[in-house]
């Protein structure tokens, strides 16, 4: 388990986190930009010093102000997946993932190869790989070193949706396959449901909340058995109904709303459709 | 003695060149990555050479290292060794007259490397020195060679320093392009031309080498 106490103070921004992360768990760190996702994942690489409190990895402590202790990053046994992917221009995709080994495993090099699909290209230069595969280069870097805890951060976010599901499928093997425990920083609520077991909310430098991916629609009445998170696309009136364009995943559909109903939504809002389960119908 | 001229001028160049590529990069590495209120000042004293006259250096080169001085009289007396009209006068004026040109393209190279790539390194629990050598320094190939070449190519050129710190002694201190000063106040125009033109042919080899070199390299980025 991780337990974390720590603050933070940046000219005009402080930051307070406090929380504990359970082992081997997938867990999103969700929140607007500029909230602090990014700095919670650097303070708990030891890329960001925080000014006072406690990191602790189950037994093992990271960081204490109190009895100075502030281990290194190199020494806080982490994989770190960075937005700009960060792969080392002047080696190739195996000699980035060797580089990564601190004692060398082939076999667990081809296994992550053939997870991230790149055995044919393992010799090649990131400069000749697309932005999908230069991140998946980057994920399993960032693993091939069996971490304890693995942060990404918005590694997903400059990809297109394809290539965000398929980089969503290696997390989800990865997470699996080595049992590490993961923060993933996500502004995409669609994600967060298909991969976390457990959210932290993050809001004004704080941990609001933290819960499982429920918590994000806690205010919601409902007890739907289908649940789908969906984006509105287009909101337009027919007759006295209105029909609302939603995105769930990479799909549109169209659901009828009251003008009740349709006054708190807006173009763009991140929403939860819910069915209740009276007449599905399967298509097999 | 051409050919002595010659030689000279060119061990000189390398030896300073190997030098200053060795104490460059520490010294880059350092302009570059810290946050320390004493970087203007560092930075500015690495920059000097730039703007001050050679014979301002060469002067107080003289004075500060002369056999009379605190520094110039302890050298003589341990290691018996002069260091003004001397080889290794000429060798510690190239040095410091040089430092620009060798720390200015490393520290811009290490600066335009994204932060990113150091941190990966660290937090794949590569140490300072082993992100180095094999993340920093292979990423700046372009800038190392550029600091090369600009410092060999500057201390070929050099003249005021030299001369007036190691004079003009034939086989120690007369580099090239003393020697075409002192051949044209003599009237030997042909010699002054050989050694011009030898210079100037080296010195446009060098730089092409060098463009074309940084050619390959930034096509390999692409």
């Amino acid at each position: 388990m991780i337990s974390i106490d720590i603050k933070k103070s940046f000219k005009n921004a402080n930051f307070h986190f406090k929380t504990q992360i359970q082992d081997n768990s997938l867990n999103a760190v969700f929140g607007k930009s500029g909230s602090g996702k990014t700095t919670l994942l650097r303070l708990l690489s030891g890329l960001e010093t925080p000014n006072e409190g406690i990191i602790k990895v189950d037994d093992k402590t990271w960081f204490d102000s109190k009895n100075k202790i502030n281990l290194p990053p190199q020494k806080r046994d982490i994989g770190f997946v960075f937005q700009d992917y960060a792969l080392f221009p002047n080696m190739s995709v195996i000699e980035n993932l060797r580089f990564a080994q601190p004692s060398k495993d082939e076999n667990f090099l081809a296994e992550l190869l053939d997870i991230i699909e790149l055995t044919n290209s393992q010799n090649k230069y990131p400069e000749l790989l697309s932005g999908g595969q230069k991140q998946r280069v980057a994920l399993a870097r960032a693993v091939a070193k069996k971490p304890k805890l693995l942060l990404l951060d918005e590694a997903l976010s400059a990809l297109d949706s394809v290539m965000r599901v398929q980089l969503q499928d290696d997390i989800e093997n990865i997470h699996k396959r080595l049992n590490l425990t993961t923060l993933m920083i996500s502004h995409d609520i669609a994600e967060v449901y298909k991969l976390a077991s457990n959210v932290l909310i993050v809001e004004d430098g704080k941990i609001k909340k933290s819960g499982n991916p429920d918590i994000l629609f806690e205010n919601s009445q409902l007890s739907g058995k289908f649940k789908f998170s969906a984006k509105i696309m287009k909101i337009e009136q027919a007759d006295t109904i209105f029909i609302v364009t939603l995105l769930i995943q990479n799909n549109l559909t169209k659901v009828v709303a009251t003008q009740e109903e349709v006054r708190t939504m807006n173009i763009g809002d991140d929403v939860l459709v819910a069915s209740k389960a009276f007449n599905p119908i399967i298509i097999t | 003695m051409f050919f002595e001229t010659m030689l000279l001028t060119f061990k000189v160049a390398l030896i300073t060149t190997i030098i200053l590529f060795l104490i460059g990069i520490p010294i880059a590495l350092w302009i570059s990555s810290t946050k320390s209120r004493l970087k203007p000042i560092i930075e500015t004293i690495v920059s000097m050479p730039l703007v001050l006259p050679p014979s301002v250096i060469g002067f107080y080169l003289l004075i500060f290292l002369g056999p009379s001085s605190a520094v110039g009289g302890f050298v003589e007396e341990w290691f018996d060794m002069r260091l003004v009209l001397s080889f290794e006068g000429i060798l510690i004026g190239s040095i410091l007259f040089s430092f620009p040109f060798m720390v200015h393209p490393i520290q811009s190279g290490l600066q335009s490397l994204p932060k990113s790539l150091i941190e990966a390194s660290y937090t794949l629990g590569k140490s300072k020195l082993q992100t180095l050598m094999h993340v920093q320094l292979p990423n700046i190939k372009n800038s190392l060679l550029t600091g090369i070449v600009l410092t060999f190519a500057h201390t070929v050129g050099e003249f005021g320093v030299v001369l007036m710190i190691g004079g003009n002694i034939p086989g120690e201190t007369r580099l090239a392009s003393i020697a075409i000063y002192d051949e044209v106040e003599a009237l030997n125009y042909d010699l002054a031309n050989q050694y011009a033109l030898t210079l100037f042919v080296i010195s446009f080899s060098i730089l092409l080498l060098v463009y074309v070199i940084n050619r390959k390299f930034s096509g390999v980025l692409r």
